[in-house]
């Protein structure tokens, strides 16, 4: 049955017909618009991986003899389980620390004159248009031995001799939330400046304090702001090569460090394969992890 | 219905006295308020009422404590509440979008209050069960509010801010945004309801047919003062400004002269062409005036006589049971004149207008005629 059959005779059986073939021809323009973007995505994203996961099933780092050995060297090594375990870990530290400074921060925002949000959007913004390398050196100036917060802390006499803040795992959980701070207040402040602000004075009037305001109707109504917040900034401080490594030094490793140094130091890419793979999937097990549970907690808001 | 009449004696509180006084309320620079004092009966609604921007919503808000105020007292049975931050007020409050919390259900919404002021268990769920009978949905009480229509959303915003058994009911814009007909019916339930309650309400409206309808009294408000605070019935027969005249109904307005007073009689000549007859209160002959007719106090009529003067008719349009009909008189003056649709077979032009015999206009100085009207 073609479509011009059924469009010469409407009045016949299949007279519903041009209407679905109508439907499905606009489904394939549709389809068109996103075919470049699709192209782009299978030859530079899609292929690469599928040729990461085809390198991790060699045994050697000449890539000739095909094998599991270097998967099973990776996790036999109980010192790469710490690593993808601080990974994580790391992850979810940046996490809490960009939510306990940036949710009051998204709040203040809402309160502020329409001139004053620009503002505060603006050095909101800023760390993203500031090229990695300066943000991260600037860190380093800051937390030195020398740097800023030591000598201030020394000259207000709180500390006697200067604090090891570069190549620990504090510093680069402070500058990392810096960092990453514009990943967790854009799609908060986006989602809560789409609130009611009558909720609010409806929840006061009913005789519910500021917090209990905050807790059972703020919070609540802009999860999907804070889930989708939380899961970008865990995927990019997990990946943040730059800063993991600058300020964390050596001393420090985690995953994205470890596959450096397996490819473009040792040479073993079979091995920096697996590690990659190792971290896509346990970083896309966490995303996947966060956003079932903020699915479920903002269901009532999208059907 | 039935319902209601065992649950309204534990649930009604008695009515509050509500007293506005002198209060001004200033955002920078500018007067939104601008000494209002209100003095409203217990039990009773009042309607404010004016056009967008003139303080109504402000001083709403400042009641329910949303707003501070500049200088002023809001007093509750005698009792300054100014010092009360709004979630102590007791105050039950209705928005024009309702505000419900969207990610909370029916039961939900309408317990909030309660938990809010830590009750718990039983007699929440009771006292939950029992607004939303009053309110008519009890079969809902598990949906969400995008789940509702407009109306039962209205309904569950009603039956949360009288779950908490409020001392004043604020209720802002809160037909605005239902269709005709449902207007009309959620007009009339939250009449009910108030009635039922003896709840001193305030209602804040653009539409003067609803504070009509709704209000023993209104308030009508223009740039941040009450022109005038009085009945339904004495600010449509009696409006004591220009302002208020305009706003409330439709109004003619004719430009004329005061010729001669005398007794409480004055004769005005029309600057359209005829000289009328009127009572007078406190104008002096030869004093320029506006008098405001309402549109079913003016006949037309195919003859001329000694108070009746020359005009050009314009269109006809028929409205529900009433005719409409426009028409300029000289000096190019619109005017609207209303009359009861009848069958007229043989229309003659009727080419004279005259009041009507028990006509009453309203007369103002001329001086006060704002430019804008």
């Amino acid at each position: 049955m073609s479509i011009t059959t059924a469009a010469h005779d409407p009045s016949g059986p299949s007279g519903h017909l041009p209407s679905f073939a109508r439907e499905a021809r606009l489904r394939l323009a549709e389809w068109q618009l996103a075919l470049p973007l699709s192209l782009a995505f299978a030859a530079l994203f899609l292929a690469p991986l599928l040729l990461l996961v085809a390198t991790s099933f060699f045994n050697d780092d000449k890539i000739t003899q095909p094998g599991f050995a270097s998967w099973a060297k990776f996790f036999g090594d109980p010192f790469n389980y710490k690593v993808i375990f601080d990974t994580l870990l790391l992850g979810l530290k940046t996490v809490c620390a960009t939510v306990v400074v940036g949710y009051p921060l998204a709040l203040v925002y809402m309160d502020l004159s329409p001139r004053l949000q620009k503002v505060l959007l603006f050095i909101i913004v800023m760390p993203m248009l500031l090229s990695v390398v300066v943000r991260t050196f600037a860190w380093i100036v800051v937390l030195g031995r020398e740097g800023v917060v030591n000598q201030t802390l020394l000259w207000l006499g709180l500390i006697s001799e200067p604090l090891r803040l570069l190549q620990t795992e504090l510093g680069l959980v402070i500058s990392l939330t810096q960092i990453e701070m514009p990943l967790m207040l854009l799609p908060l402040i986006s989602v809560m400046s789409r609130l009611d602000p009558n909720l609010r004075d409806a929840s006061a009037a009913l005789g519910a304090s500021r917090w209990r305001t905050l807790f059972t109707v703020i919070v609540p109504l802009s999860m999907p702001g804070l889930v989708a917040g939380c899961l970008l900034v865990f995927a990019s401080s997990t990946t943040a090569f730059i800063s993991q490594t600058v300020i964390g030094g050596v001393r420090l490793i985690y995953l994205p460090l470890l596959i450096w140094q397996q490819s473009l130091v040792v040479y073993n890419w079979p091995l920096a394969a697996v590690a990659s793979l190792s971290l896509v999937v346990s970083v896309l097990t966490v995303i996947a992890a966060l956003s079932y549970l903020g699915r479920r907690s903002s269901r009532h808001l999208h059907g | 219905m039935q319902a209601l009449a065992p649950a309204s004696p534990q649930v009604a509180p008695a009515g509050r006295t509500l007293d506005v006084d002198n209060l001004t309320v200033r955002y920078g620079s500018a007067v939104a308020v601008d000494g209002v004092s209100l003095a409203i009966e217990p039990g009773e609604v009042v309607a404010l009422l004016g056009p967008s921007g003139c303080g109504k919503t402000t001083l709403l808000r400042v009641i329910a404590g949303f707003v501070r105020q500049a200088g002023g007292r809001v007093l509750v049975d005698g009792t300054g509440i100014d010092h009360l931050p709004a979630n102590q007020r007791n105050v039950g409050i209705v928005f024009q979008n309702y505000a419900l919390f969207p990610h909370m259900t029916v039961t939900e919404n309408v317990a909030y209050g309660l938990r809010a002021r830590g009750q718990r268990g039983a007699a929440v769920d009771q006292r939950v069960e029992r607004m939303l009978d009053m309110v008519q949905l009890g079969a809902f009480r598990e949906r969400l509010p995008r789940q509702l229509s407009g109306g039962q959303q209205q309904r569950v915003a009603l039956a949360r801010a009288l779950a908490v058994e409020p001392s004043i009911l604020l209720l802002d814009e809160p037909f605005a945004a239902l269709d005709r007909n449902l207007r009309l019916d959620m007009q009339i339930e939250v009449k009910r309801l108030q009635r039922q309650l003896g709840l001193t309400t305030i209602l804040v409206t653009h539409d003067q047919d609803e504070a009509m309808s709704v209000a023993d009294r209104i308030a009508v408000m223009n740039k941040g003062t009450v022109e005038q605070f009085d009945t339904p019935v004495a600010i449509y027969d009696r409006p004591k400004t220009l302002f208020v005249n305009g706003f409330i109904g439709t109004t003619n307005l004719l430009p004329g002269k005061v010729m001669a007073v005398v007794g409480d009689t004055a004769t005005v000549a029309l600057d359209a062409g005829a000289t009328v007859r009127l009572p007078a209160q406190g104008i002096a002959a030869g004093s320029s005036v506006i008098l405001s007719v309402r549109p079913e106090q003016l006949v037309l009529s195919p003859v001329a006589t000694a108070d009746s003067w020359p005009i050009e008719p314009g269109l006809s349009l028929p409205l529900g049971s009433q005719l409409v009909h426009e028409a300029r008189a000289a000096g190019g003056t619109a005017l609207k004149i209303v009359e009861p649709r009848r069958r007229s077979a043989s229309e003659t032009q009727r080419r004279f207008c005259a009041l009507t015999p028990d006509a009453r206009p309203s007369l103002f100085p001329r001086s006060t005629h704002p430019a804008t009207e």
